[in-house]
């Protein structure tokens, strides 16, 4: 008796739970990772900033349910303060990864199309650029624009473009020796023509996933270089800027300061990851048999 | 074996490193001369009110700020040909002196972390591609790709709260006990200061090769040859010391090399969190208190630490893979 019940429940739970195969359950996960990001925004545009303004009525709480991460010293609300420093996070990931995706693209195509001169320029500026380690190359730069988000948005862009140029340009590389491109130099097709109409169309996939996994890397320089005080001014709601401060108050027991807004970061930095890992996925011929 | 065709392309190398060296000292050297950062004014600092401009005109002189940059730059690729760096603003003495002593602290402690996150990250890599599909395996890929996300700093924070703070285990930071005469510091102080920062450098440092180690094993382990061993009755452990292991070790130990630039990034935020007295934190110090000498100094070292590393790796992949003796391919 008991046996059948429980082949029974356990029939139930498969019919509960739909079949899926690996492209459902991807495109899944990218719904579910793309929805944490858009909570995160949405959450930071609704949330005033009347609940990050000095209150020391409230300073040193604990997380509760009107401050589910706890408040600070200066009794301003942590939740609000870490979900509108991710949304700049985000902002910020957004333009740097978005350049630094462009340059890849310009520099990859240029490295596998204008000839060897060019290549070995380009792959020269690439090791180059892989020499620094990246938060010492980030430091400089900062430096030289002298801090703020124009700083870190440079610096992540200049840093970030080396390792999806070499993508690129194996990728094009691998393009132009194809028929189709052979037969279209034959019938007299400038280079530039047969860059924009042979070549760019198939770099799209990488362009996109490359913007997406970049993303990850970009946030998490933006939060380590704020962190490190070269940053944003302290004044802003930043993710780094509430750690290195939270850094004086450890000693006191207060773990809240630290910990949530910590794991936010990582939640938004994974989903990222995974967007970006599925993404890929989906796209890439190369990966379909997996 | 080693022939000369192995020489050249050493180097070739060698002086492609050059090459991207001297491009590295223009490069920095124009990007910090174009800061808005004053120097004078950043060493000058909280006592403005007392230094009036006479004397900031004679700190200016000193450092032989009142040249114009493109003269500035040639003095200072001059001297660091014959290896003079300069002297550092903020600890008043060489800049190649504070790097010495900088990097030795940090290089024990990146030291430990190379080495326990290679050996970790190389067996858990074995592990999960042994166990290929099963819950260990989803285990240790897991844990690979979330730490991977996961922000270094971040990281340090929780351990010095759980471990220091809350458990009282380890010291809260710096490189020795706090009011104690430096030749008073014994072994055991410092090792007790180093194992914190160490473990989250190694925490974090385990992702990659883990990953990369399994992918590795994971094709290894389709091939032909393993089909035949295993044909033949070998299975598990002995199966993978035969077959298995040499054709993973030296991919693993190469990216261990050339992983050394990420392992300086996050010795930089490790040394920031735990107050460890090493070069990452003469980084940072460098950069927030515009000190030019040692900035550009830290720059140059930074980047020959980490093309040494890729060298390094480079010549082992050349001497050991027989694959490459050849020589022709490069």
């Amino acid at each position: 008796m008991t046996e059948i019940l429980t082949v029974l429940s356990k029939k139930k739970f498969i019919n509960i739970l739909p079949k899926l195969n690996r492209r459902h359950s991807t495109l899944l996960r990218v719904t579910f990772s793309s929805l944490i990001l858009l909570c995160i925004i949405a959450a930071s545009m609704l949330l005033s900033n009347d609940r990050i303004a000095t209150n020391f009525d409230l300073k040193n709480l604990p997380p509760s349910m009107a401050h589910p991460f706890g408040t600070d010293w200066l009794g301003r609300d942590m939740f609000t303060r870490t979900i509108k420093g991710l949304s700049l996070s985000i902002y910020i990931g957004i333009i740097a990864s978005l350049s630094s995706v462009i340059i890849a693209l310009i520099l990859g195509m240029g490295a596998a199309t204008l000839g060897k001169a060019f290549d070995t320029f380009v792959t020269w500026l690439v090791d180059l650029f892989l020499g620094m380690p990246h938060l010492v190359a980030l430091i400089l730069i900062a430096f030289t624009v002298g801090g703020g988000a124009k700083g870190v948005i440079i610096g992540v862009a200049c840093t970030h473009w080396t390792s999806l140029t070499r993508v690129i340009r194996a990728e094009v590389l691998q393009l132009r020796s194809a028929e189709f491109v052979q037969i279209s130099r034959q019938m007299g097709k400038k280079p530039l023509w047969i860059a924009i109409h042979h070549i760019l169309p198939h770099l799209v996939p990488q362009f996109f996933i490359g913007f997406v996994l970049l993303f990850p890397h970009a946030i998490l320089h933006e939060a380590s270089i704020t962190f490190l005080g070269f940053g944003l001014s302290p004044h802003k709601p930043a993710i780094g800027v509430i750690l290195s401060e939270s850094m004086k108050y450890l000693s006191t027991g207060m773990w809240w300061l630290a910990f949530f807004p910590g794991l936010l970061l990582f939640v938004t930095v994974r989903a990222f990851d995974s967007i970006g890992e599925n993404l890929r996925l989906l796209f890439d011929p190369h990966n379909a048999h997996e | 074996m080693i022939n000369t065709s192995f020489f050249k392309l050493i180097l070739m190398k060698i002086l492609r490193v050059l090459s991207l060296l001297m491009a590295l000292c223009f490069i920095s050297f124009f990007l910090v001369s174009h800061s808005p950062i004053d120097p004078v004014q950043a060493y000058v600092g909280a006592d403005m009110t007392r230094v009036g401009a006479e004397q900031r005109d004679q700190i200016a002189k000193h450092w032989g700020l009142d040249k114009p940059p493109v003269e500035r730059f040639l003095l200072w690729g001059k001297s660091i040909l014959k290896g003079d760096m300069g002297t550092s603003m903020i600890y008043r003495s060489p800049v190649s002196e504070v790097i010495k002593q900088r990097f030795l602290a940090s290089l024990a402690l990146m030291g430990i972390a190379w080495i326990l996150s290679g050996i970790l990250g190389f067996i858990m890599g074995i592990i999960a591609a042994m166990m290929n599909g099963s819950w260990i395996d989803k285990i240790i890929k897991w844990y690979s790709l979330t730490l991977a996300s996961t922000p270094t700093f971040w990281l340090g924070l929780l351990l010095l709260m759980v471990l220091s703070v809350k458990f009282g285990w380890f010291p809260i930071g710096m490189g020795v006990p706090a009011g104690v005469l430096a030749e008073e510091v014994t072994l055991a102080n410092r090792i007790n200061h180093i194992i914190l920062p160490a473990l989250t450098l190694s925490i974090t440092g385990v992702a990659n090769i883990a990953l990369h180690t399994r992918q590795k094993l994971i094709d290894v382990l389709e091939s032909d040859y393993i089909l035949y061993a295993r044909a033949k009755g070998e299975s598990g452990f002995k199966l993978l010391l035969r077959h298995g292991l040499r054709n993973i070790a030296l991919p693993a130990v190469t990216l261990q090399f050339a992983s050394l630039s990420e392992l300086f990034g996050g010795s930089v935020l490790a040394e920031q969190v735990f107050s460890y007295p090493g070069l990452g934190q003469a980084t940072v110090q460098a950069g927030l208190r515009g000190d030019l000498p040692l900035l550009l100094g830290i720059v140059l070292f930074s980047a020959l630490f980490v093309f040494s590393g890729n060298l390094i790796a480079d010549i082992i992949y050349k001497l050991v893979d027989p694959r490459l003796k050849e020589g022709k391919s490069i």
